[in-house]
């Protein structure tokens, strides 16, 4: 019997779940477990950023309050997980103004959602799980935005109780309005808001597919995540599949998500013992990058070591050129600056 | 939105063209590629459209 014969046949719940969890790559999202850390821990962040674990992207809009987004060691006790997305309010924000903000993106590319049938009579449903921990109970709003389309689904969650690793399950029904763009932009987003004001909070929670608006957003929140310098959130395990049933987490190994990861943001090792070549006073240093990235990479400033300014040419999604002019005759350089390259959504 | 506090096109090392764009974004001394999907880029172009930015000429 097939294996997909064998889902087709299975009676109970458990019985499908066990053998959806066999199958690999069912894991839309990336870095589900924050296992990868290119850029490092943030520490007093009063702005959007994707600081932190890797492809999370942690939304401080407008000003509420000031935060430690940092991969973390506390994780729900025996799921495998060895890491969380942290934050953790140091500046609290007791009274958010209108348009403040504070949540989490998780941000993919249209052409790999195209196995959601989205827009067509076949759209798929799709269901999101992951743990969260926070030292509040109260309610977050987790919306499924399409944004090609400009229109959303979603769900509040409980956190009912503190300080409690909590298991979440939401299964997003599929939308026959509005098809994924098949390329490399930003075509749909999970997103969780966990604070914000009346511009985000003052409409009500969209549980059926509609057109986006911004009073939506964030109506199922009340947890008021700013209002304390004793507040944190932790988030691991996160996992977006095609279908109804959440099934387990699918672990991946470092090197698997790193590569992923790698598609979004690069961190490039010290080029210490790599001399930049050298004619007539102008240097090159080419960097060859690990996986293509999703589009053209944005670079840090970077001088050489002796001084000079760079620049970057012949940038492609695939490496670049690194140039300087030496300050005169007989200088030697090298590129000594570690770099992380991105290329996020 | 970003905080885009500088931005000036660059040239290749032959001058001919320009090559990307150096920008402060966010407190962060950047190097932008013209690539449209790149977000940084696609901000910039955002920001110059809504008359929030002028990209300096290369020196």
């Amino acid at each position: 019997m097939t294996k997909a014969r064998d889902i087709a046949s299975a009676t109970t719940p458990n019985a499908n779940a066990a053998l959806l969890a066999t199958f690999p790559h069912r894991n839309l999202i990336i870095n589900g477990a924050a296992t990868v850390n290119q850029r490092g821990n943030v520490t007093g962040a009063t702005g959007s950023t994707y600081g932190g674990p890797d492809r999370f992207y942690t939304i401080i809009g407008n000003g509420i309050g000031t935060w430690n987004i940092t991969q973390d060691t506390d994780v729900p006790s025996g799921q495998g997980f060895a890491n969380s997305w942290k934050i953790a309010c140091t500046t609290a924000d007791a009274s958010p103004a209108a348009a403040d903000h504070l949540g989490l993106h998780y941000r993919m590319e249209g052409q790999n959602l195209q196995q959601l049938s989205k827009g067509t009579s076949d759209a798929k449903s799709v269901t999101l799980s992951f743990w969260v921990k926070c030292n509040k109970t109260g309610d977050f709003q987790v919306t499924f935005r399409d944004s090609d389309n400009t229109r959303h689904i979603a769900s509040a969650v409980t956190i009912s109780s503190t300080a409690t690793w909590q298991y979440v399950t939401i299964t997003f029904a599929g939308d026959t309005t509005g098809a994924f763009d098949n390329d490399n932009a930003n075509s749909a987003i999970i997103e969780m808001f966990f604070d914000a004001g009346t511009d985000w909070t003052s409409g009500s929670v969209p549980t059926t597919w509609q057109a986006a608006i911004t009073a939506d957003r964030a109506a199922g929140t009340n947890l008021a995540l700013a209002d304390s310098t004793s507040n944190y959130i932790n988030i691991t395990g996160i996992q977006l599949e095609v279908g109804s049933t959440a099934t387990p987490f699918e672990h991946r190994s470092y090197g698997d998500e790193l590569a992923r990861c790698q598609r979004y943001a690069c961190k490039l090792m010290q080029f210490n013992g790599n001399k930049m070549r050298e004619y007539d006073r102008y240097r090159t240093f080419s960097y060859v990058l690990p996986v293509e990235m999703r589009a053209t990479p944005t670079v840090p400033s970077m001088t050489t070591s002796d001084g000079a300014a760079c620049t970057i040419g012949n940038a492609t999604s695939r490496g670049f050129v690194v140039n300087s002019v030496a300050p005169g005759d007989g200088y030697t350089a090298y590129v000594t600056s570690e770099l992380v390259v991105t290329a996020e959504l | 939105m970003m905080n885009i506090t500088i931005a000036q096109y660059y040239r290749d090392i032959d001058n001919t063209r320009n090559e990307g764009i150096t920008a402060i974004i966010d407190g962060e001394s950047l190097v932008v590629p013209l690539d449209p999907a790149n977000r940084h880029y696609a901000e910039i172009m955002r920001q110059v459209d809504a008359g929030e930015l002028t990209i300096a000429d290369a020196d």
